[in-house]
């Protein structure tokens, strides 16, 4: 399996841990990545309140590379915000068919051209609907047994569009998180929105949010996310959110790895701002099975 | 918030600036709503905002624009997309919550551009640097806001990032590549 890779800005820097875990699991599942050269910012959340053609303009300039450097390639995107900036550059030119040619007149400045072949996958549809929970579990050598994971999806991975899972009642992590050994935790707020940017603009709105995610979580020993904005909120501002009892949180991939066997530092667990001793303990104290254990004696 | 401004009157031209985001764009959104409120009781800031999701749309319906651009409820809008998923008539609510930001950048009080800046600056730096460099963003937009609180108010996560390492920036390589493209938009959307 190959696909074109877009990390977004985010991967780059403050979720630097999101790429190398993907990058590091989907290396041993036998995936490989074709990084876009020269892929620029997709305008993130806010491109859209400054300008409607820029939001559809920019994205489609990595969709263009992407046709150009790695045709043939679905395009696998880890951040939910960019999942969706590039996907909508396809659903929206079929609903307004003067827009193509108004995108492509903006490409035009750098001799660019965006013909809608690539398609767009998230890394969730790609881990639930091309690699599947049995490479998952073929590919673990220890049994997350006895941890209780709390799978949050947000918001943009699957809406508007739903093109992979139940909008209303996400579900594609609960295989995945099943065929490591670990108890799925049966909420309502994983596709509750963690407030977003209003984080910046309007803390206290988006606090109430965090805090009330938070607390339906309150049963897991780690919350789980699919996007570097969704996992900055759940993990910088518990305590801001009145959080008394610090809560893990952690990228799927760097899940998947450890039960890979992979180390801490593989997964690059030390750039988390939330993750409690009582995680680590209990990961560490999972049992191994399967040949490629690597042991990794780190203490709390 | 101002209340003695006169309405704001769209002349054409204006629409073309705020492409897509004219009144009358936005009107065409909403048309068809029947007032059920599902998009209010869906949204998850609803509680904040003063005036209702549904009661927006009916406004604009009635060309009460005026009123709509005094509320603060369009930049409560987090764009989950939760009333858009719901909305038994199909509306893109939560693009025409976004055209609503870009109708108040270009034709609200100085209150709504002020609001408008953090997206303004995210852009400006976009332009710059090809890929967000969060730390300059984050500069520039304090120095835009001229509140000298704002910079206290994220020095709590300003220094958790620090310690992780995670306050640098970028490579710069991607630097300036999106000049063109910006200036290209730019001209295409001041065409007459
Ligand atoms: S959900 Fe749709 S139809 Fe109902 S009030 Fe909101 S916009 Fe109108
Ligand atoms: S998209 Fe915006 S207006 Fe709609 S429910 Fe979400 S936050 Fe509310």
């Amino acid at each position: 399996m190959k696909y074109a890779y877009y990390p977004g800005c985010s991967l780059g820097t403050s979720a630097e841990e999101y790429d190398v875990s993907t990058r590091e699991v989907l290396r041993r599942l036998d995936v490989e990545l074709a990084d876009i050269p020269d892929w620029t910012c997709c305008g993130a959340s806010a491109a859209e309140p400054v300008s409607r053609l820029l939001t559809l303009a920019l994205p489609a300039r990595n969709l263009a590379l992407a046709e150009r450097e790695a045709a043939g390639l679905d395009m696998l995107v880890p951040c939910s915000a960019c999942y969706l900036n590039h996907l909508r550059v396809g659903r929206e030119c079929a609903a307004d068919r003067a827009l193509p040619g108004r995108i492509n007149e903006a490409l035009g400045a750098e001799g660019l051209h965006y013909a809608g072949k690539v398609r767009v996958r998230h890394l969730l549809d790609v881990l639930a609907a091309d690699i599947g929970p049995e490479a998952l579990a073929a590919h673990a050598s220890r049994r997350l047994e006895g941890l209780t994971v709390a799978p949050y999806y947000g918001c943009q991975v699957l809406r508007p569009y739903a093109l992979f899972d139940d909008a209303e009642h996400p579900r594609s992590m609960t295989p995945l998180i099943s065929a490591l050994g670990a108890q799925v935790l049966d909420w309502s707020m994983g596709g509750r929105c963690c407030g977003a940017s209003l984080m910046a603009t309007r803390r206290d709105v988006a606090l109430a949010s965090v805090a009330a995610i938070l607390e339906a979580a309150a049963g897991a020993d780690v919350i789980v996310t699919v996007c570097p904005m969704c996992q900055m909120n759940l993990e910088a501002y518990q305590s801001q959110a009145h959080h008394a009892d610090t809560i893990s949180v952690l990228y799927l991939p760097q899940l998947l790895g450890l039960a890979f066997g992979l180390s801490d530092d593989q997964v690059l667990l030390g750039k988390n701002l939330a993750v409690t001793d009582a995680l680590k303990g209990k990961l560490h104290a999972c049992p191994t099975a399967g040949p490629e254990r690597q042991t990794t004696p780190t203490g709390g | 918030m101002n209340k003695t401004k006169p309405p704001i009157s769209l002349t054409p031209a204006a629409h073309q600036r705020t492409l897509d985001g004219g009144l009358v764009a936005i009107q065409d959104l909403v048309r068809s709503c029947m007032q059920c409120g599902t998009c209010t009781a869906s949204c998850p800031n609803a509680f904040a905002m003063d005036l209702a999701p549904r009661q927006v749309w009916r406004l604009l319906l009635y060309g009460l624009t005026q009123e709509v651009l005094q509320s603060r409820t369009f930049w409560l809008c987090s764009a989950c997309y939760t009333c858009t998923l719901r909305c038994p008539r199909g509306l893109p609510l939560t693009a025409a919550m976004a055209a609503l930001k870009r109708l108040a950048a270009a034709e609200g009080d100085a209150v709504n551009r002020k609001k408008a800046l953090f997206y303004q600056e995210f852009m400006r730096n976009v332009e710059q640097n090809g890929r967000i460099q969060e730390m300059g963003f984050m500069c520039s937009y304090f120095l835009a806001m001229h509140n000298p609180m704002l910079p206290l108010e994220y020095t709590p996560l300003g220094l958790k990032l620090l310690g992780k390492g995670k306050l640098h920036l970028g490579g710069g390589a991607q630097r300036g590549r999106l000049g063109p493209l910006f200036a290209k938009v730019r001209s295409m959307e001041e065409r007459p």
